[in-house]
């Protein structure tokens, strides 16, 4: 019985891992490439769901494509305050700390408006794969996870690809490395880091449909995923895709049967502990660069 | 020094006095609030401001201070059924503590974890610190709503005693602590600033790795920065649950403290121990109106935008724009 019950965990842990990635891409992308701490990427995150919500309430659109027909307005909106930052902070050599303030405003800012405009009660959408399973043996596959993880999934292996076949993508990882190198390739830095950042907003779309289809959203969910994101980031070594979706797996898996054997309500703590080890012992990561 | 203190303790008391003049007892309950973000927005300074290391968890160094009180005001009240009654009586003649042993009680709790969180991440660039106290946050108040000797989830009652002999209500004996509290927290600051370890810190926020290379020990700076405002942010926590007398975990870890405590020293500058006064004087007396005229959320709003406005526009806030004006009419 036990057994089935870790079986159960650890692959309902896998599914949540297989979300977490989507959650997490955006950040790798902004922290661990292009060294701008976003922590208001959550924030966009919860602004997807919403989006999803309205178009799913009213128009009874499936979520995940609302989400892939909203990531042009993501990337412009992410390239908009790419533009503001580098203007205002990285221009003058001062993103340590203003930056930090200023998307810590941004975060803040999204979060009241969501709430002043939709209040604090929680949201869900519809869809036809929300509440039927599958079932193998001892083993149960609810769709709405399954679901958001094979889009994750796919959003992360698209992404994987733009980056390490495009030549922008490979500009990406260039200016993470040596912007002046790039310059002389005659490449505009500010340019490939824009692209780079409104990438990183898009997958905010994709992520907070997924996310509103797996739980129900109220605007200050996503403090709770400041701390897995960026757990998951450094565990998988900044700037490391596949990093990234190893450290993501885990820390699902590390979650699920946390939640399972002692209580949901301890699973926050994890992602803590594990960026706390992570910075304590292995600061580089596990395929860090 | 000496005439700094004089001159603030002087003040602090001609406040108080100010403020028991028209006898309404609300005033007390709004002034708290302010005084006591005076104290938490200097604290934040002198890592924030003086080093450049961003705190975003100052909700949970306040909280750590509120419930340490809470922790050990249950335990008093339970005190019987806890020990064994041999050694009761004598626990008796200690418990239950005054507010001042509680403040520095709390203190040295939060002063702690602060130290901890330093020691494990201020070896890293600096934004793993910021991202490891937003985590903190989340984790102290997972671990405080687990927690049922503290309430859990529902909160805990404080009783609140009616009286404090010779002074009148209990909330002016509080709020006369926490004016204290803020003026030790200024003095603090400013004795910093004209100290080697207030250059210490300038220093690293200037350039750390050109202070490193000339022999500033930043590691042990950075760590005595981090304690000594994790410290002053679990005294001005401590006396929280006395103040509100009824202590929620979401009460205690609310994002507002951690947002205020960032944006009023951006807003009033965070070069000098004066720019976190002008920007919590000018932004707790605003959000104190604003609560009640207009609504909490608006007020928050207001706060966030005023925050990314500053730092785009005025990066040294009000007092920096004031120096350049100065400045600019001194080279006239």
């Amino acid at each position: 019985m036990s057994f089935d019950l870790l079986i159960g965990a650890i692959v309902a842990g896998l599914l949540l891992g297989g979300f977490y990635a989507a959650v997490t891409a955006g950040i790798s992308i902004a922290f661990g490439m292009l060294d701008i701490v976003n922590i208001a990427h959550p924030a966009f995150i919860v602004l997807g769901s919403y989006i999803a919500y309205i178009i799913n309430v009213g128009f009874g659109v499936d979520p995940i494509i609302i989400s892939v027909v909203m990531l042009p307005v993501f990337y412009l909106l992410g390239t908009a305050i790419y533009q503001v930052y580098y203007l205002s902070f990285e221009k003058r050599g001062q993103e340590s700390l203003r930056g930090l303030a200023f998307f810590f405003g941004v975060l803040f800012v999204t979060e009241v408006m969501l709430l002043l405009a939709f209040g604090v009660d929680y949201r869900y959408v519809e869809a036809p794969y929300i509440g039927p399973s599958l079932h193998f043996g001892p083993i149960d596959l609810p769709l709405r996870m399954l679901v958001p993880c094979l889009a994750s999934l796919t959003m992360f292996a698209v992404l994987q690809i733009l980056i390490s076949r495009t030549f922008t993508g490979r500009a990406v990882l260039a200016v993470s490395q040596d912007q002046l190198a790039l310059q002389l390739m005659a490449v505009d830095p500010i340019r490939i880091k824009r692209i780079a950042f409104g990438l990183s907003i898009a997958t905010a779309s994709v992520a907070g449909a997924l996310l509103v289809i797996i739980q129900p959203v109220e605007p200050s969910v996503g403090r709770e995923y400041i701390g897995r994101v960026f757990a998951i980031c450094v565990l998988g070594g900044l700037g490391s895709m596949p990093g990234t979706l190893i450290a993501a797996m885990l820390l699902g898996v590390v979650e699920s049967i946390t939640a399972t054997f002692y209580g949901p309500s301890w699973a926050p703590a994890i992602a803590f502990g594990f960026l706390l080890l992570t910075l304590a012992f292995r600061p580089s990561g596990l395929l860090g660069r | 020094m000496l005439p700094f203190t004089l001159i603030s303790v002087t003040v602090a008391i001609g406040l108080f006095l100010l403020i028991r003049m028209p006898n309404i007892e609300y005033l007390f309950v709004a002034t708290y609030t302010i005084v006591q973000y005076v104290v938490l927005t200097t604290a934040w300074n002198i890592l924030g401001g003086y080093t450049g290391y961003v705190n975003f968890g100052s909700a949970a160094f306040f909280a750590l201070g509120a419930y340490s009180s809470v922790a050990l005001a249950t335990f008093a009240n339970q005190l019987d059924e806890l020990v064994p009654e041999s050694i009761a009586p004598m626990l008796h003649l200690i418990f239950p503590l005054s507010i001042p042993v509680l403040i520095v009680i709390g203190g040295v709790v939060s002063g702690i974890v602060g130290l901890g969180m330093g020691y494990l991440t201020l070896r890293l660039r600096g934004a793993f610190f910021a991202i490891a106290t937003l985590a903190m946050a989340v984790v102290l108040q997972t671990l405080v709503v687990n927690w049922e000797f503290v309430g859990g989830s529902s909160g805990a009652y404080i009783v609140r005693p009616g009286e404090f002999p010779g002074l009148g209500s209990y909330m002016q004996y509080l709020f006369a602590l926490m004016l204290a509290l803020a003026v030790l927290a200024l003095v603090t600051a400013r004795a910093i600033e004209r100290s080697r370890l207030g250059y210490g810190f300038a220093a690293i926020r200037d350039d750390e790795l050109a202070a490193e290379a000339s022999g500033v020990p930043t590691l042990r700076l950075k760590l005595i920065a981090t304690t000594l405002s994790g410290t002053l942010m679990g005294m001005a926590g401590a006396p929280f649950p006395y103040y509100i007398g009824y202590l929620q975990p979401q009460s205690a870890f609310s994002l507002e403290y951690a947002v205020n405590s960032i944006a009023m020293p951006m807003i009033g500058g965070t070069m000098s121990w004066v720019g976190p006064l002008v920007g919590t004087l000018l932004l707790g007396t605003l959000q104190q109106i604003a609560n009640v005229t207009i609504s909490s959320a608006v007020n928050l709003l207001l706060v966030g935008l005023l925050l990314i406005g500053f730092v785009i526009v005025a990066p040294n806030g009000i007092v920096g724009l004031v120096q350049d004006r100065l400045r600019a009419r001194r080279a006239k």
